[in-house]
């Protein structure tokens, strides 16, 4: 059953949907990336955990007015935009307060979570048959998924590939040298602007397969782990891409291969085994190899 | 004393736009505050084609923060900067800028080529690729500063020298004509800061503008033709002979002065 999932055997609909998150992955990585190199990854929780009230906000609006709540563009738009209030009171507060940042997001991610919970109270009393599909944006679910919101995620992704590759030299200068970037056109702010930009489009695109608790992980785990692997910004973004694809995809074809799998935890799960094995094995930078180096060189004392 | 007057404080010499036109980096009337606290005061500086200008003055004068609110790291609260007579803004592409060494963290994933190739981020742009012709030039700055055989070492190997030095290539590689530095000298060994005057006074004779912040009094008379003596507002400009005098210096360290004459004794 495994082993037909991840060869693409479970039929027409699984297999979109492990293709769709692929690509998701691959651009989840590659945004990490460069989210991991401007030390910024913490960032990406408070995007996400921000989405929750826009995503039931919408939901609720819809389905008050007797259209379907579960429109994924809809849901795709709400998230975004409450995703992107977060990030500005998270600037706000920053800049405007004494905070430090990851203050700022601790509060502003909470709030906005709370608030998100709060919304899905009132969902809940909604009569039943109205109120199903929005608990899978928490942990993420392949189950059901429709072809359209597959080809969606699969585009989005690849949206945010491209955005990735157009921004990767300012991205890379501001990262390792802000005060040289600024001197050459490249302002902090606009910096900032295309990172939390491209954070926020792969947020909302991977919200219905990963889910808005876990997609965090989509994006830290990929270049925690390329990292093991390479010394250089191309091939780091590279590798975190396709560890990011690896993952999503082995996570969306395992999750589809039994019922009431989560996709999220699986995909989270997947990704994590690739990073023990890079701490361990990888060469120099890995443990066994510091292990073996540091004996080396007490035997050689 | 009374003939370097023109060129110290209160003394601004009248400069016409046609003139501001040939001067590679002119500050007008530049202002910078922290807070309330005003760092750099109504600061008139003018630094000539082919000629090498040092920035000094006591901690805290405002010597990094003239450098960087003229770059528009720092925002002025008034002023005008002007490069050729053209707002900074417009003329990026003509100043090179070295920034001090500790300010990056050198444990980033990068060789020191690519560090170098960061030098051409405006040529570039975002989408042109980078071509063997674009390494070539980059390789040609290292071996300017002596650093071509560490091209693919990373940049967290390398001492603070070496370092310094790939900055130094980095903005070579920008081709530009104003070249300002951060203390350039700052905790470097002697290898490295012979070879990074070398390199600065080769741009000079080529007729480039050289203007560094510099902290050695003792090096001022060897390595530079101009002085602009700074603490918090503009003490004296000009050449050495002019500004470096032991009445200007005495305005700008106060009670330091005696640093100062050492430091004049010395040179």
């Amino acid at each position: 059953m495994i082993w037909q999932a991840l060869m693409l055997q479970l039929g027409y609909n699984a297999s979109l949907v492990a293709l769709g998150a692929a690509a998701l992955g691959l651009a989840a990585g590659a945004v990490g990336a460069f989210l991991f190199l401007h030390k910024r990854a913490l960032v990406s929780d408070a995007v996400s955990h921000a989405t929750l009230p826009g995503l039931v906000g919408v939901f609720l609006i819809l389905t008050l007015l007797g259209g379907d709540g579960r429109d994924v563009l809809a849901l795709m738009a709400g998230s975004a935009l409450s995703a992107w209030l977060g990030l500005r009171w998270v600037r706000w507060l920053t800049t405007r307060t004494r905070l430090p940042e990851d203050a700022a997001i601790g509060a502003a991610l909470s709030v906005l979570f709370g608030f998100g919970i709060v919304l899905m109270t009132v969902v809940q009393a909604l009569p039943a048959g109205r109120q199903a599909g929005l608990e899978s944006y928490l942990l993420g679910s392949t189950a059901g998924m429709l072809f359209s919101e597959a080809v969606i995620i699969a585009f989005g992704g690849l949206a945010v590939l491209a955005g990735v590759f157009l921004f990767r030299r300012p991205l890379t200068l501001t990262a390792f040298d802000p005060v040289f970037a600024a001197t050459q056109g490249v302002s902090q702010r606009k910096s900032d602007a295309m990172l939390m930009g491209l954070v926020l489009a792969i947020t909302v695109v991977g919200l219905k397969i990963v889910g808005l608790i876990l997609i965090v992980a989509l994006l830290v785990i990929p270049p925690t782990t390329a990292r093991f692997w390479t010394d250089s910004v191309s091939r780091l973004v590279v590798l975190s891409g396709g560890l990011g694809a690896v993952a999503a995809y082995v996570g969306a074809a395992l999750s589809a291969s039994a019922p009431n799998l989560p996709t999220g935890p699986i995909i989270v799960l997947v990704g994590v085994a690739l990073f023990t094995l890079s701490l361990v094995a990888a060469p120099r930078r890995g443990a066994l190899a510091r292990a073996i180096r540091h004996r080396r060189a007490a035997r050689g004392l | 004393m009374s003939e370097t007057l023109p060129v110290t404080l209160g003394n601004v010499t009248p400069v016409t736009p046609t003139d501001l036109n040939a001067v590679p980096f002119a500050l007008r009337g530049l202002t910078v505050s922290y807070g309330d606290q005003p760092v750099v005061l109504d600061v008139d500086m003018t630094a000539l084609a082919g000629r090498m200008t040092a920035i000094i003055g006591p901690n805290g004068a405002g010597k990094s923060t003239l450098l960087k609110a003229a770059l528009g790291i720092v925002p002025r609260l008034s002023g005008q900067v002007t490069i050729f007579g053209q707002p900074f803004e417009r003329q990026r592409g003509r100043v090179a800028y070295v920034p001090q060494r500790a300010a990056v963290d050198w444990d980033f994933p990068s060789d020191v080529l690519d560090v170098v190739l960061m030098g051409l981020t405006r040529e570039l742009g975002l989408l042109r690729r980078i071509r063997s012709a674009h390494r070539d030039r980059a390789l040609a700055c290292l071996d300017r500063v002596g650093m071509r055989d560490f091209a693919r070492r990373q940049i967290g190997q390398l001492s603070g020298g070496q370092q310094q030095r790939v900055f130094l290539a980095r903005a070579l590689a920008q081709q530009a004509e104003v070249y300002l530095l951060d203390e350039p000298f700052a905790g470097v060994d002697m290898a490295t800061e012979r070879a990074i005057i070398g390199v600065l006074h080769a741009l000079r004779d080529e007729g480039r503008t050289i203007v560094c912040v510099h902290h050695d009094l003792s090096t001022v008379a060897r390595y530079f033709d101009d002085v602009f003596l700074v603490n918090r507002e503009r003490i004296a400009e000009g050449t050495v002979a002019q500004a470096f005098t032991p009445e200007a210096l005495h305005r700008a360290y106060g009670g330091r002065l005696d640093t100062a004459t050492l430091a004049l004794g010395a040179a």
